[in-house]
């Protein structure tokens, strides 16, 4: 867990006094980042400092670079121009430096991801017996402990194709906390789910934040975005436009962009 | 459906018509369905009427199955005699006959094996070992040489065992270099990328025919004076070497067929390549490409006759030898009836053994 695990305060959390105070060393510093597919420039001039137990919301209309953005964070996608320090340790191409960060950094995934072949359990225990070497006795309570979190215990030994997409995203969830990890990034986790499943997704990223995680939330949910998250980042055309508290972020928009994407998904 | 508002009695089931359920409604349905497949049905039953009672007859009812060869030549019908007759020659070959027991335990030791493997329950580290030392025992058996048992050399070899022997080791060595080779080709690294590619398109590229050809007699014009690399084993090297190439192929379809977010998700949790291949990718790939697979194995069973044209005697040409005795010229016939017998007992097990597989690895 977060060195700072006394941020179990009370949400909403706009304030900027929680995690976010300048005093710690950030977890994710982006200083300058670039990146390319092939010739098209994705990815311009990003920077962004995050700090343990930060909760920043990441939101944009699509094709801005919201999701290759975080995708960098753990190397899924490689930039090619400037840093990225995560707990310390720069990406490079140091294979044994990303397995490291990649332990640290938890994802959650649009469509889940999860491996169908295997059951829920050995879903989530795979990571902590394989990477974090673990006995699978002590894997295996750990897992019933974050099923039992995310409300879903009694589904441990069935396959992921007999859960309701909710459900596999509550899994997916608990499947990266098993790693304990530093920070957890989700790559807009609701978009894939039937309505009626988003708030019991929603309500485990909540109870998340309630418990101080660093996360990294790029997501359409702006009910979300406005009770959880530190500071709103709206991206457009690569770049990083405008930087907020929520109540700002939404009462009082500067960016000309920003005011026409918020006035078009908030009607 | 929404529920009706006031309580009719719910409608009665009634019986559906008879002329659309049972044995008259399936003939009706599939056979008299119209007038054109109404004339098949009665062609095809002409047809049958004309072809099976006489190959009945010939098989079953004026068959020999003990007989001399003189007395079949008398007879109109099968003579299965030349299979029981020889039925030793058949299945050995030149193996010494009072030693014959030898590959007899070791085939039976063989079948049971497989018998035990195909239940999943058995699965375990254990049965790995088992299937070595089987083999193990199966290798000393046939080749003997110690405590009393006679050595035998493995050009005596021959029949039955020797078919086996072949498709057994060959199956099981080119799977596994079949899924490396898939692996290779997927690789970032251009060196290995390349020596795969050219290893697969090389090989795919010729007959096996070839292949056996120049394992019998291009390959030792290699080797050094006075090494000498067994006929056996260098004809198993080559049935090894091109099904390989071939599973590769289709393991290379089974990879492709996985997703994107599997190798995210198995990299976000911190796995690194060889985990994220074995506990992640290969599972769900090898799984997808069960049934290629198996016709590969299967072909790559049949394929093992071949070895008859480096005069290794399999039991596609122990079967020929018997037919070129004066005495049983003439009844190829049944000899090679005899022989797709035994060929298709063997890929049928195969084949149903994958699809039970199939269905127990369905998640």
């Amino acid at each position: 867990m977060s060195p700072n695990d006394t941020h179990t305060d009370t949400l909403p959390a706009g304030d900027p006094a929680g995690a976010a105070d300048a005093a710690t060393k950030p977890i994710i510093e982006i200083i300058g980042m670039h990146k390319w597919f092939g010739e098209f420039h994705v990815l311009k001039d990003i920077n962004l400092e995050v700090r343990p137990t930060e909760r920043i919301v990441v939101c944009g209309p699509s094709g801005s670079g919201k999701s290759t953005m975080i995708r960098c964070i753990n190397r899924l996608e490689e930039h090619q121009r400037g840093k990225i320090i995560v707990d310390d340790i720069e990406l490079t191409n140091n294979l044994k430096n990303i397995e490291k960060i990649r332990e640290e950094v938890g994802m959650v995934f649009q469509h889940f991801n999860l491996f169908p072949h295997l059951t829920i359990l050995e879903n989530l225990t795979l990571g902590p017996i394989w990477v974090r070497k673990l006995p699978k006795k002590e894997a295996e309570e750990t897992a019933m402990y974050y099923l039992e979190k995310v409300h879903i215990a009694e589904q441990a030994r069935k396959y992921p194709g007999q859960l309701s997409g909710g459900q596999q995203q509550r899994v997916a969830v608990a499947r990266s906390l098993c790693m304990k990890p530093k920070v957890m990034l989700f790559d807009e986790p609701t978009s894939a789910l039937d309505p009626e499943m988003v708030k019991e997704v929603l309500d485990v990223m909540i109870s998340l934040a309630q418990e101080g995680m660093t996360m990294i939330v790029v997501t359409h949910e702006m009910g979300f975005a406005k009770s959880v998250a530190h500071r709103v980042l709206f991206m457009d055309d690569g770049r990083i436009v405008e930087e907020n508290e929520p109540e700002e972020f939404f009462s009082n928009p500067q960016h000309e962009r920003t005011q026409l994407f918020l006035s078009q998904i908030l009607h | 459906m929404t529920p009706h508002p006031t309580a009719t009695p719910a409608y009665p089931d009634i019986k559906p018509p008879v002329t659309s359920i049972g044995l008259i409604g399936w003939i009706r349905a599939n056979l008299f369905n119209s007038w054109f497949n109404s004339i098949l049905t009665l062609l095809v039953l002409a047809g049958l009427f004309k072809t099976v009672p006489p190959m009945v007859k010939w098989a079953f009812i004026d068959s020999l199955w003990t007989s001399t060869s003189a007395e079949c030549h008398a007879d109109g019908g099968a003579c299965w005699s030349i299979i029981t007759a020889n039925i030793r020659f058949i299945l050995f070959g030149f193996y010494p006959p009072d030693q014959q027991w030898r590959p007899l335990s070791a085939m039976i030791l063989l079948v049971v094996m497989l018998l035990i493997t195909r239940n999943r329950r058995w699965w375990h580290r254990a049965l790995a070992w088992a299937w070595v030392a089987a083999l193990t025992a199966m290798w000393l058996l046939m080749r003997g040489g110690f405590i009393g048992l006679q050595f035998v050399e493995s050009t005596q070899w021959g029949g039955m065992p020797l078919t086996l022997i072949l498709a057994i080791f060959g199956l099981t060595a080119a799977y596994p270099l079949g899924v490396v080779l898939a692996l290779g080709r997927q690789s970032r690294m251009p060196a290995i990328k390349s020596l795969c590619v050219i290893y697969i398109e090389l090989i795919r590229g010729v007959p096996l025919i070839s292949l056996l050809f120049m394992s019998s007699v291009i390959f030792p014009l290699f080797l050094p004076e006075g090494i000498t690399v067994n006929k056996i084993i260098r004809a198993q090297a080559a049935i090894i070497l091109f099904t390989a190439a071939y599973i590769a192929e289709v393991v290379r379809g089974g990879l492709q067929a996985i997703p994107k977010g599997q190798f995210e998700a198995a990299d976000s949790l911190g796995l690194n390549y060889f985990q994220t291949m074995r506990l992640v990718v290969l599972p769900q790939a090898l799984k997808i490409v069960i049934p290629p697979t198996v016709s590969i194995l299967i072909s790559a069973f049949k394929d093992t006759s071949l070895v008859v044209i480096i005069a290794l005697y399999d039991i596609l040409k122990t079967t020929q030898s018997t037919l070129s005795n004066p005495k049983w010229m003439g009844f190829s016939t049944e000899a090679y009836i005899f022989l797709a017998a035994v060929y298709f007992l063997c890929c049928f097990f195969m084949s149903n053994w994958s699809r039970q597989l199939e269905k127990d690895l369905s998640t």
